[in-house]
């Protein structure tokens, strides 16, 4: 066997063996419809009921407020889409400039579909600002979207602050006749690491899923407060309360809520374990290879994320001779993207092109141990070494810090 | 019958086997380019000992993710270019296509210069047994250092005739955008009209240009992609 170094953790988990345990029964022994009435149905319904109820308790919020879904990317469509479809046209959502495709690409569809977009830029370190927020929300504001952490670089945000905020502004806005602004939040990094409880988090909605967290793929969990107006996106069979049509992934389900269960079990102890590692691997770069950049928060970030920015190299000429001795991580480099875009959220924090075309993202889990890191150690600098001798490019970190202080930071309006 | 039976079926177990069956070999670019990036042919290591040559070519910029600086030395006598050196701030399929044009123009005693002119990108492209369709732009920033390099050798020697002009026409003059432009961002992946409007603001703020756009559009994506 050659060697293999996974991390790579933030682009999805291996399944835990107890994950797979459970979701064995409903393949081909329990493989009842849902929908039916019949002995095999009712096992399949009871054990979808069942992992309702430990997802609910997982978010602090009732069974009926959760709703099962094909994955991230499927809630949040449901999530957005849903809820700006349920109100009148020219609606107005707030989101941020670092979010997930999944959210920028259907704000953008909402956007041809007649809605007005706010895309609220981030602070050098990827934080949205509480003043930038207040400054987006006009009357007809009716949707904001804030990621709970990021998948590139791993930033924190205040959701809690964000979430109590537009509270306060509702009870205002009720008086003033005002819509309603609904609060959602993309959880899928953040599954595994944080506090998720919806009422401490003031969201409206959240979107989970099950292939960050050491579960199945393919399956996720939007959860509605329960009055929040909201259609159905996919018109069928009405199963899930009429909000996602189609026979439900029953072993998908069960997977989910399995690892849910499983995370919260050893969440602390592995947050601890993690962030050591974490911390002595952003260390061990930024003194051993020049030249580098940490991307993202110092300290408001995953417990799992280390992201940086190797000058004069691309990422993705890095990223395949680290392969080549067994280490997988991804980057942000255009060269990997369909689009030949370089990462927007590296774009975003103020980076120009070149240093974004040189991140790298290291995301560690379960399996990471100090020998992985070690090891990545003692192949990383002499390989961006080798590049970097084979490089036109000469930039300087003072350029690119620079860059950084004079980003306009600006809300970007679609309308 | 029986056995016979238990033979098809483990046959057919067989075929939807979707386990990849060359998992050891597979990479995600041709052999070819695996050969080239992990070794790359005459790849500069350190650009302040090259202090003799005849041309030098430079094209890209680190912000739209590609440099590459080459160096050339041309027979003169033969008008033939004998070696070519080269740098790069690029990707793996950047570093193998530059690997593999640098054997092109130096195998069989180096190629005549008027020869190394007619290199298109699709040539070192089938040298290297193919590159994935979005990667196509890497293949050509070698090809351009290496006129650039020509052009270099053409003005250093004396031999202003040669010059190849760059021949750029502007298409809008609102967004001063002109068509080899409009060729770099089909190069780049964008083969609609809106693709290349993202990129380059064509026509934008000036309609009337657009059935002009569309045409070269076309004719890059057939160029490039057939």
């Amino acid at each position: 066997m050659p060697k293999s170094i996974y991390l790579d953790y933030a682009a999805t988990t291996p399944t835990d063996p107890r994950v797979v345990k459970a979701m064995q029964p409903y393949w081909s022994k329990n493989f009842g419809n849902p929908s039916s009435l019949y002995r095999l149905g009712r096992v399949s319904q009871q054990a979808i009921a069942q992992s309702r109820q430990l997802v609910a308790k997982f978010l602090g919020c009732q069974p009926e407020e959760i709703i099962f879904t094909g994955g991230g990317t499927a809630s949040i469509n449901l999530g957005l889409k849903g809820v700006l479809i349920a109100q009148e046209k020219n609606s107005h959502l707030i989101t941020s400039s670092i979010e997930h495709h999944a959210v920028l690409h259907t704000a953008e569809t909402l956007h041809h579909a007649g809605h007005k977009i706010s895309i609220l830029p981030v602070d050098k370190n990827g934080l949205v600002q509480l003043k930038n927020l207040e400054k987006a929300i006009e009357n007809k504001t009716v949707l904001v979207s804030i990621m709970m952490a990021n998948n590139e670089i791993g930033t924190l945000q205040p959701i809690q602050q964000l979430g109590t905020f537009i509270t306060k502004l509702n009870k205002q806005r009720l008086a003033k006749k005002l819509p309603r602004i609904y609060f959602h939040t993309d959880a899928c990094q953040a599954a595994g690491a944080l506090d998720l409880d919806v009422n401490k988090l003031h969201v409206d909605l959240l979107t989970l899923n099950g292939s960050k967290i050491y579960g199945p793929k393919g399956v996720g969990v939007l959860y509605v407060r329960r009055g929040t107006p909201i259609q159905a996106i996919l018109d069928g069979g009405g199963q899930e309360k009429n909000l996602r049509s189609g026979t439900e992934n029953v072993p998908g389900i069960v997977g989910l809520a399995t690892a849910l269960n499983l995370v919260n079990k050893n969440k602390i102890k592995e947050n601890i374990r993690l962030i050591k590692l974490r911390d002595w691997l952003i260390k061990q770069i930024l003194t051993k290879v020049p030249k580098t950049i940490l991307n993202g928060h110092p300290n408001y970030r995953l417990p799992n994320n280390v992201n940086v920015s190797v000058l004069d190299i691309e990422g993705e000429a890095l990223l395949l001779h680290l392969d080549q001795v067994g280490i997988q991580c991804s980057t942000g480099s255009a060269c990997t993207s369909t689009t030949l875009e370089p990462s927007h959220v590296i774009r975003a924090l103020g980076y120009p092109y070149e240093a974004a075309h040189g991140s790298m993202r290291f995301t560690l889990g379960k399996q990471t141990t100090q020998k992985d890191l070690k090891y990545l150690m003692s192949k990383l600098p002499p390989l961006v070494k080798k590049l970097r001798q084979g490089s036109p490019v000469n930039i300087q970190v003072q350029e690119i810090t620079q860059a950084v202080q004079d980003a306009p930071r600006k809300i970007k309006i679609l309308k | 019958m029986k056995i016979k039976k238990t033979k098809s079926r483990s046959k057919a177990a067989q075929e939807i086997d979707l386990t990849p069956k060359d998992n050891k070999e597979s990479w995600v670019y041709s052999k070819t380019v695996k050969q080239h990036f992990f070794h790359p042919q005459n790849l500069v290591m350190d650009a302040s000992k090259i202090t003799d040559y005849d041309g030098l070519g430079m094209v890209g910029s680190p912000a739209c993710g590609d440099v590459m600086k080459v160096w050339i030395k041309v027979n003169k006598k033969e008008d033939r270019i004998t070696s070519m050196q080269w740098q790069t701030f690029g990707c793996g399929s950047a570093i193998g296509a530059t690997s593999m044009l640098s054997i092109m123009v130096t195998e069989n005693k180096g190629m005549k210069i008027n020869d190394a002119l007619k290199i298109k990108p699709q040539d070192i492209t089938k040298r290297l047994d193919g590159l994935p369709m979005r990667k196509i732009h890497c293949s050509v920033l070698g090809d351009k250092a290496l006129r650039s390099a020509i052009n270099n050798y053409f003005l250093k020697s004396g031999q202003k005739k040669r010059l190849i002009e760059e021949s750029k026409r502007l298409i809008d003059k609102i967004a001063k955008v002109t068509d080899s432009d409009i060729e770099e961002a089909v190069l780049d992946g964008a083969l609609t009209l809106e693709a290349v409007q993202k990129k380059t603001k064509v026509g934008i703020g000036n309609p009337s240009v657009i059935p002009e756009v569309k045409q070269l559009i076309r004719f890059y994506r057939e160029k490039y992609f057939n």
